[in-house]
């Protein structure tokens, strides 16, 4: 079980509510193929990743960019039950998708830069600390279903 | 014969490839970023840090501030200063932080040999777990994305990441 403090709870809201998914999403995949290209091993079929242009330009790779992060917003709803939310999932990543877990927090820890990135100044280091518990509980809940 | 031949030029080439003012065994060729960096990401490692040094105590405090604030483990290695917000030792601290890693870009290829000192007071003073390393070095990408915005690109971010992992590679070489 894990607490949330009312801070806690209203920065997440706060940041997540300024945050545009189909914006964010897409930055933080090609970021996360381009920065660690061995991950390219679990898109063999999205095309062209040879290059960073052409991740970034990948059609695909922001697609399902989207899909991912869309993916936090049930966290972010339901901040006091994540790891029942992110059950079947995690079990999808290990069982069907072959998914190594670590990279929930390499996904993680870029998502964070590209946030500080869009917000600079403003994603202080209070926000960022709040912003590193939420998301260490998501990647604890998408890894608790490996065996 | 020919398989003697073909091994005495095997050896030759790579002690010529890899030149090394140290003992090949400790020597890691990935951490001096011969072949982890391009060119190009040298020379842009080298720009960005450039330019951090006018403000290395409010960039280097920033990062250690994010960092102890995410990862309150880490302050259990400053237990001797003050360690908030604002405070003149994180300040000097930090700065001290950012010079070394702003020096050492300057010279990439170089690195072993600037950070042979480091080294040694990584290992054998501060001992500092390595694992932290990694803690910080994440933190600083955070600090420099939150300072650079869109121009902390995906190819800087990518070049930035190798550059601060192969630093803190090599200051944990002594450690054993």
């Amino acid at each position: 079980m894990v607490d949330w403090t009312d801070a806690e709870r209203s920065a997440i809201l706060g940041l997540w509510g300024k945050i545009s998914v189909d914006e964010i999403g897409p930055q933080a995949l090609a970021r996360v193929l381009i920065v660690y290209p061995w991950t390219q091993r679990y898109f063999s079929s999205f095309g062209d990743v040879s290059t960073p242009a052409a991740i970034m330009g990948n059609p695909k790779v922001a697609a399902h960019g989207k899909v991912v992060c869309g993916a936090l917003d049930k966290a972010v709803k339901n901040m006091g039950n994540i790891l029942a939310i992110y059950k079947s999932l995690s079990e999808t990543h290990a069982n069907k998708l072959f998914v190594d877990p670590d990279n929930f927090r390499v996904l993680a820890d870029v998502l964070t830069i590209v946030i500080a990135a869009k917000f600079g100044a403003a994603f202080t280091p209070e926000i960022q600390a709040t912003w590193q518990k939420f998301m260490k509980v998501v990647v604890a809940a998408m890894g608790s279903r490996y065996f | 014969p020919g398989a003697e031949k073909w091994l005495t030029n095997t050896f030759t080439q790579t002690c010529a490839v890899r030149p090394s003012r140290h003992s090949t065994f400790t020597h890691s060729t990935s951490a001096t970023g011969y072949n982890m960096l391009t060119k190009h990401e040298k020379e842009l490692i080298a720009k960005i840090w450039d330019k951090m040094i006018p403000v290395a105590s409010d960039i280097g405090a920033e990062c250690l501030l994010r960092m102890m604030t995410t990862f309150p483990g880490t302050k259990t290695y400053f237990a001797h200063l003050d360690i908030r917000p604002g405070s003149p030792h994180l300040r000097s601290h930090g700065k001290k932080i950012v010079l070394a890693i702003a020096e050492c870009s300057k010279d990439i290829s170089s690195m072993m040999v600037t950070l042979a000192p480091l080294q040694t007071l990584h290992a054998y003073k501060l001992r500092i777990d390595p694992c932290n390393f990694k803690l910080l070095c994440h933190c600083i990408l955070v600090t420099l994305a939150a300072h650079m915005g869109d121009e902390f690109n995906p190819v800087a971010h990518a070049a930035m990441d190798k550059y601060l992992s192969a630093f803190a590679a090599v200051l944990a070489e002594k450690y054993r």
